[in-house]
């Protein structure tokens, strides 16, 4: 893992000394909300339904046993006994008082954590693949390119006040396990002739109007990665809608201009800004990427051993994967129990992951943008022991990509934003098909859940998703189908007039049920309604 | 009538105008009639809540009920979590806010 030098802590440490002074200032009245507002953003505070919500960076959602311990210890000590998981692979605490804030930012600070740019018109926290550095199908791991841009982002004076916020994902494989089409920036790490570089895509995104990222380089050198991302923000920083919050995006200045035209304008500023001399040398990344090294794994092979327990065997089977290490696989700790909330855990359980982090995968652990947790390298031997705790904390539900691994957003049980709750329909959904066997049959399907246009559950990603929307004072319940955020990215479809809430699980109910009859052998939910298209879903639903 | 809300400046607690005071409970708010924006303006400006706003609410005989749903789960808490809302120990405080 990456280790803060003394750049990295200094300029930490001296941000929360501001930001305590800032609240003092607000608490004494020496700055209006107005004048305060922008500057707690900055610093990851926010003020949402109930209290102040802090959102905590987990950089490219990788972070120790320490550190998670921090953030339980924070859930404990100054919120109410719990956190919630991001699909931005951050924690937000729910119940923050603002006196409190600037302590909680220096606890995190010595553990190398902070809520720096997790707000604002800049550059968000980079996401990457939670399987990164254990990945069997990786061509390098992403994460050393992943801090190499977070710390080229970091306080960039150039981009701190961008026409809107912005979101850059890593990966290194085929596979993608990090929507990296519908990121502001995607980078996709292949190995070209032997050498590293990255393909890079520009322009995807969520929200209100949904676009898949276009190709704008094929490959860029790893030398000249970062002269290459300051060229595409630079274009984007001059030409960005600055005067509708809602054009502001680079997805529609890339939609306006056309993607050859933002690619020629790229390709010139980036000729001119590779002569600044801004690209770090080689050794740099190098000296990043010796931090990333294997962990001493063992040689010795382990059979998977499925142990005569039912319940550990549909665990294994279904939350557990292939390890590029023979004899390891990685877990995901889902944080979707039936009928419980979407990526909530509890101060208590944070500490066992720590733990289990601790004792069986080399002390690491990853945050997924599926809000589930990773533990990265655990021994085959070890698999039973740790099911066997995760059980007994109620983390042990063996659903990762079923219907019940629901992602939603914290809706208007939360959210100053949001339109309808999204928590209570992604309980009633996996109730319904959580018991019986019922999404084991119906198998993959991604189903996500976002509480107003701004998306954040990734409902357009979903082959199933939801949209809670306000009509006339009442929540309604928009169904899209044929979603993907995977490497076979897609944007969902709105399937005709919404539903109330109860509705819209029994219309989910249909769709899968015709899915049921209809697929063909190997089919997932998604590849069936490619196949048959959206009018026949439609026909159960509506009749 | 009209009822006056905003969050606590240091709690970030939601809380409603009393006519003396600021409450937790909307129980006891107060309908601010054609008076709420003065008094937000003012108690703005005396730095004990953010961002006070004026929200349509009917009266009842618990008291007033916001007309949003919003404002009826700013009033109570999260309905996903009745142990974290004002009423814990109410079985039927959820079909209020609903």
């Amino acid at each position: 893992m990456y280790r803060y030098d003394q750049y990295d802590q200094a300029i930490v440490d001296a941000r929360v000394e501001e930001f305590r002074d800032q609240v003092a200032r607000r608490l004494s009245g020496a700055l209006t909300e107005d004048q305060f507002k922008p500057l707690r953003l900055m610093n990851g505070l926010y003020l949402q339904l109930h209290a102040y919500m802090l959102r905590v960076a987990v950089p490219y959602g990788t972070l120790d046993s320490r550190q998670m311990r921090m953030l339980g210890h924070i859930a404990r000590t100054y919120d109410r006994g719990y956190g919630h998981f991001t699909t931005r692979q951050n924690i937000q605490f729910n119940w923050i008082k603002l006196e409190d804030a600037p302590e909680i930012l220096a606890e995190l600070a010595t553990v190398e954590m902070h809520a720096i740019q997790t707000s604002g018109n800049c550059i968000r926290n980079i996401s990457s693949d939670q399987f990164a550095g254990a990945a069997a199908d990786e061509v390098t791991d992403p994460r050393p390119w992943a801090e190499l841009i977070r710390q080229w982002s970091t306080f960039h004076p150039e981009f701190t006040y961008l026409p809107r916020k912005f979101k850059i994902a890593v990966i290194a494989s085929d596979t993608d396990r990090a929507a990296m089409r519908l990121h502001d920036i995607g980078i996709q790490l292949v190995k070209r002739d032997g050498r590293i570089g990255a393909r890079v895509f520009a322009g995807g995104g969520m929200g209100r109007t949904p676009m898949i990222a276009p190709e704008i380089a094929e490959f860029v050198p790893a030398e000249e990665l970062l002269s290459f991302l300051e060229a595409c923000l630079r274009v984007y920083n001059r030409h960005g809608r600055r005067d509708n919050i809602y054009k502001a995006r680079i997805k529609i200045l890339i939609h306006d201009l056309g993607a050859d035209e933002y690619r020629r304008q790229v390709e010139e500023e980036h000729v001119a800004v590779k002569a600044l001399g801004l690209d770090p040398p080689l050794a740099e990344l190098d000296r990043i990427a010796a931090m990333f090294g294997d962990p001493p794994f063992e040689s010795v092979e382990s059979p998977l051993v499925p142990n005569g327990d039912a319940a550990f065997a549909a665990w294994l089977d279904q939350n557990t994967s292939a390890h590029k290490h023979p004899g390891y696989r990685v877990v995901t700790i889902s944080l979707k129990p039936i009928g419980g909330i979407p990526g909530d855990a509890s101060a208590d359980q944070i500490d066992l992951m720590a733990d289990l982090a601790e004792r069986y995968s080399f002390d690491e652990l990853r945050v997924t943008h599926a809000q589930n947790i990773v533990l990265p390298h655990v021994a085959a031997r070890d698999l039973f022991a740790v099911w066997s705790a995760l059980r007994d904390a109620g983390l042990a539900e063996a659903n990762l990509d079923l219907i019940s691994d629901i992602i939603a957003c914290p809706g208007l049980d939360y959210c100053s934003l949001a339109n309808a709750r999204s928590i209570p329909l992604a309980q009633k959904i996996a109730t319904r098909f959580g018991a019986n066997g019922r999404q084991q049959e119906l198998g993959e399907l991604k189903l996500k859940i976002s509480g107003c246009i701004n998306a954040c559950g990734h409902h357009h990603a979903g082959h199933i998703g939801v949209l809670g929307v306000d009509r006339k004072g009442v929540e309604n319940f928009q169904l899209l189908l044929g979603g993907s955020g995977a490497e076979d990215v897609s944007l969902a479809r709105i399937t005709g007039p919404g539903f109330s809430e109860d509705g819209v699980v029994d219309a989910i109910e249909k769709v899968t049920d015709l899915y049921l009859a209809r697929r063909e052998d190997g089919e997932r939910f998604l590849d069936t309604y490619r196949r048959l298209g959206m009018e026949p879903f439609k026909e159960v639903i509506y009749g | 009538m009209k009822l006056l809300t905003g969050n606590d400046l240091v709690s970030g607690d939601v809380v409603w105008w009393t006519g003396s005071g600021w409450s937790r409970h909307v129980a006891e708010a107060t309908d601010v009639g054609d008076g709420g924006e003065a008094i937000a303006r003012a108690e703005e400006g005396a730095r004990r809540v953010n961002v006070p706003y004026l929200v349509d609410a009917v009266a009842t005989a618990d008291g007033p009920r916001p007309a949003h749903i919003k404002d009826r789960i700013r009033a109570l808490g999260p309905t996903v979590r009745p142990d974290l809302t004002l009423k814990p120990a109410d079985p039927a405080a959820g079909s209020w806010v609903i």
